[in-house]
């Protein structure tokens, strides 16, 4: 027969890194977490897989598991743990992770964070040291208190109508698809602590040979917390709480393919400034780098699907291939209202100070509530070029060159009349010198990422622009 | 190579994956969820992981989770969900987990709106989780600084082996500017201190508790021993037409674009106006500011907010000089005419701040 009290190798001879009785462990005579601790620790021994360990302990009566378990250990917030572990298993596939939980701790604040990890079927490993009553902080209600439980916080005993009934995790978890295994075991005679020590080995196994999501719920004495002796309360254990969180196997294994092991993606690093994008070469040196300009405030207003984000852009791209400072936002707050777009796109000389535009100098309104709205903001001197084709009447607006392009027709005839914004576009080169022809069809290819025949067909709207204004 | 046009949130992105950021866990939110819909693309591709978490509590554990293996990680979100995530940030720093969070802030308290605002200085600068510690805070302003900051914020973080903050705004976010991005990308690095599950790692232990009372003393000390040498080391502000000014305008993010405009009106009508702008929120460029005030008249600090930021303002030059301030809430955004009005006549300056002096 095996010594009752025989040390797993993955048990620490010395528990260093608690203060005071370096001999002992911390828990009270009788309680359940040490036979847990211990089925463990024997487990990772015997699997040979303590080098991969990472325990986690949670907060509770087991917040200093790290103590006693010779593995990685972290220590992480109240009912996190199934979150800690997604982020440490999907860094390290490899690497035997293991929350370990109270049930106020798992079913009360980290309710959540378990459901979603089982849902997600986390391949990691869960034990779930259900005592039907928050131990650490003094014996108050957990979510498993049964029926009538005297606890701190219910002197009176648990009531239904004011804390509602004992939360069955299992089963709960069992609603779940993705879980891989899922049984509840209890502490309290030998046989029912090698059923446990058997779960806590299958759970373990299952997540070195990368099934999935398994849990043990552990019906586990608290004599303190029940305020009862050892003897009485890991009778009430095995006895008393199967009553309600009746023992055995809930899920054991499933055919689903979740993916597991999460492997990654192997990217080299000189391959990411591919990846992402982040190189791209000089296409281009324009005629017009390093001439002189003012700073130009363009705003493009129309309706939502007028592409007056697109007109901006290409704007934008163009000035910057022209190595000129620019900014390009589109509509913020109030402005955003009513489907209408707008952008700002700014084209200076020097660093922009504020990318917003409250005194355009050119507008471009692709409709009438734009020459509405932003019409009067055109400064002194400025530009508003109006799409005739939807604003019939021509605004009458003091100080500034006011041109009308019958944008929609000019599109039309051109066979596409998503093409209005380039017609648009073609009267901006037309009536303002910031951005040259040439930087636009330099800039068309790279913000018009589609193909060659739009892009011709781009061009010809923009001549068009050109030759309505001239 | 060339600049390329693109959003500040997706330079953000690219920047903290160049960094060598490999795990994003997030949860949308208006207006930061674009960074995590770019994540979702980019960081699988890049050799690295995404997961949407069930929420920021579980986004910021699940951050805490891969910066114990050793990644370095990162979520972004916006007021309300950093609010949840003070819990995870005051564990960060408490068990000196490196990681980056993008705030991207909006109007609140609350549910407020999503409109651009710069209400969660405190809550980010003064930390909003329990206990005595720091958060590393960058404050970009252009798309290039998107990148750049981020970048810088990873480095710092694993410097300092503690949670750096990238505050940011909707329009920083949105706009497009030129960037150019680094040309080689950083190797992830790889931490002794972290838990990976294998032989080498195996004795270690990350955690934040110390329950010796003297214990705890000494490892709060250890941290704020190492956020003075942060304190050092890391601020950084951006001056513009400082030398002759008589006004120093103050502000970051959006609202410092907004003054540089303000600077450039007020000097065409004679006022000499400069414009101090930090680049990190904490440590407090305090030193650099505190020269100015040897030489300026008086300060104007305009946020997007009921006035976090004149605090620090008024500390790092120790009251010296007036200090006035002007604040617009809920998502407005004054223009540079609106703001040199109230340079020109300093009695439209808020004063609501001087109650919580
Ligand atoms: C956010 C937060 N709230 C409350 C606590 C206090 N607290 C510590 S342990 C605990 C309950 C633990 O109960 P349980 O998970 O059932 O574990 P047990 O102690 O019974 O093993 C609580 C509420 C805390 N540490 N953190
Ligand atoms: S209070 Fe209960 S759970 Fe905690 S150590 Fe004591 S017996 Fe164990």
């Amino acid at each position: 027969m095996q010594p009752a009290y025989s040390c797993p190798a993955t048990f620490y001879k010395r528990f260093t890194r608690k203060d005071g009785n370096q001999e002992t462990t911390h828990y009270c005579p009788g309680c359940g977490h040490g036979h847990v601790h211990k089925y463990v620790a024997e487990a990772l021994a015997d699997f040979g897989v303590a080098d991969r360990a990472i325990l986690i302990s949670p907060v509770g009566c087991s917040v200093f598991a790290y103590y006693y378990i010779d593995a990685g250990n972290v220590q992480v917030a109240h009912g996190r743990s199934p979150a800690v572990a997604t982020g440490l298993k999907r860094a390290h596939p490899d690497a035997v992770v293991i929350g370990y939980q109270g049930d106020g701790d798992l079913a009360a604040i980290g309710g959540n964070e378990i459901i979603q990890a089982a849902n997600r079927g986390e391949n990691y490993t869960v034990f779930f040291i259900n005592n039907a009553i928050y131990g650490m902080t003094g014996g108050q209600l957990a979510p498993t208190t049964l029926m009538d439980m005297k606890t701190s916080t219910t002197p009176a005993g648990r009531s239904a109508g004011n804390e509602g009934f004992p939360i069955k995790v299992c089963e709960l978890l069992g609603a779940l698809t993705a879980p891989y295994y899922l049984e509840r075991v209890a502490i309290g005679t030998p046989a029912h602590n090698r059923k446990t020590r058997a779960a806590v080995r299958k759970a373990l196994q299952n997540q070195i040979d990368n099934k999935g999501f398994s849990l043990v719920e552990v019906l586990s004495p608290c004599p303190t917390g029940w305020k009862m002796k050892p003897v009485d309360a890991a009778k009430w254990a095995v006895e008393t709480m199967p009553k309600v969180f009746p023992l055995g196997v809930i899920r054991d294994g499933h055919d689903l393919d979740l993916g597991h092991p999460r492997r990654r993606r192997q990217v080299a690093l000189g391959e990411l400034p591919k990846v992402l994008g982040t190189q791209v070469p000089d296409v281009c040196a324009l005629a017009e780098c390093g001439t002189p300009i003012a700073e130009a405030r363009f705003k493009i207003s129309g309706l939502g699907g007028q592409g007056v984000l697109l007109l901006g852009q290409i704007l934008a791209q163009a000035g910057m291939l022209a190595q000129r400072q620019v900014t390009w936002m589109p509509s913020y707050g109030p402005e955003m209202r009513g489907g209408t777009a707008s952008c700002n796109v700014i084209v200076a000389p020097e660093e922009i100070g504020s990318p917003l535009i409250t005194e355009p100098t050119v507008l471009v309104a692709m409709n009438g509530p734009s020459v509405e709205r932003f019409g009067k903001d055109v400064v002194a001197g400025g530009t508003l070029l109006y799409n005739a084709s939807m604003v019939p009447e021509r605004p009458s607006l003091p100080g500034i060159r006011i041109v009308g392009v019958a944008a929609n027709e000019i599109a039309d005839s051109l066979g596409d009349p998503r093409v209005q914004n380039m017609v648009m576009l073609g009267a901006v080169l037309a009536c303002d010198a910031t951005v040259s022809k040439d930087a636009v069809w330099a800039a068309l290819p790279q913000v018009v990422k589609s193909k060659p025949e739009l892009i011709a067909l781009n061009k010809r709207a923009i001549d068009a622009g050109i030759a309505a204004v001239k | 190579m060339a600049k390329q046009l693109i959003k500040g949130n997706d330079a953000l992105l690219r920047g903290a994956i160049l960094a060598g950021m490999r795990a994003f866990y997030g949860y949308p939110i208006t207006p930061a969820s674009e960074i995590a819909e770019a994540a979702a693309k980019l960081v699988p591709a890049s050799g690295g992981t995404f997961v949407q978490a069930e929420s920021e509590t579980a986004a910021i554990n699940m951050v805490f989770g891969a910066a114990v293996a050793g990644e370095l990680s990162m979520t972004a979100s916006s007021g309300p969900g950093l609010s949840l995530m003070q819990e995870g940030l005051s564990y960060l720093a408490g068990a000196e987990l490196p990681c980056v969070i993008a705030d991207v802030m909006r109007g609140g308290p609350g549910l407020g709106n999503i409109g651009p605002e710069q209400g969660d200085y405190n809550q980010m600068v003064k930390g909003g989780g329990h206990g005595n510690y720091r958060l590393i805070v960058y404050a970009p302003a252009f798309a290039q600084e998107m990148c750049d900051l981020t970048v810088k914020a990873f480095a710092a973080a694993a410097k300092y082996r503690n949670p750096a903050i990238v505050l940011t705004d909707g329009f920083t976010g949105q706009m497009m500017e030129p960037v150019e991005f680094p040309a080689a990308a950083v190797a992830p690095p790889v931490f002794d201190w972290a838990v990976r599950g294998d032989a080498a790692t195996r004795p270690n232990l990350v955690t934040s508790i110390y329950m010796a009372h003297e214990e705890l003393e000494a490892h709060n000390r250890k941290l704020m021993a190492k956020y003075a040498v942060a304190a050092a080391d890391l601020p950084e502000h951006r001056g513009y037409l400082l030398d002759d000014a008589e006004v120093c305008l103050v502000g970051y993010g959006i609202v410092a674009r907004v003054l540089r405009s303000v600077v450039d009106a007020a000097r065409r009508e004679g006022i000499r106006a400069g414009l101090f702008r930090p680049l990190t929120l904490w440590p407090y460029p305090a030193q650099a500011l505190a020269e100015v005030a040897g030489r300026v008249r008086r300060f104007l600090v305009v946020e997007l907010s009921d006035g976090q930021m004149v605090h620090d303002v008024r500390l790092a030059i120790n009251a010296r000089r007036p200090v006035g301030f002007y604040g617009r809430q809920g998502g407005m955004v004054p223009s540079p005419a609106e703001v040199l009005a109230v340079l020109r006549d300093p009695g439209k300056e808020h004063q609501s701040y001087a109650a919580c002096v």
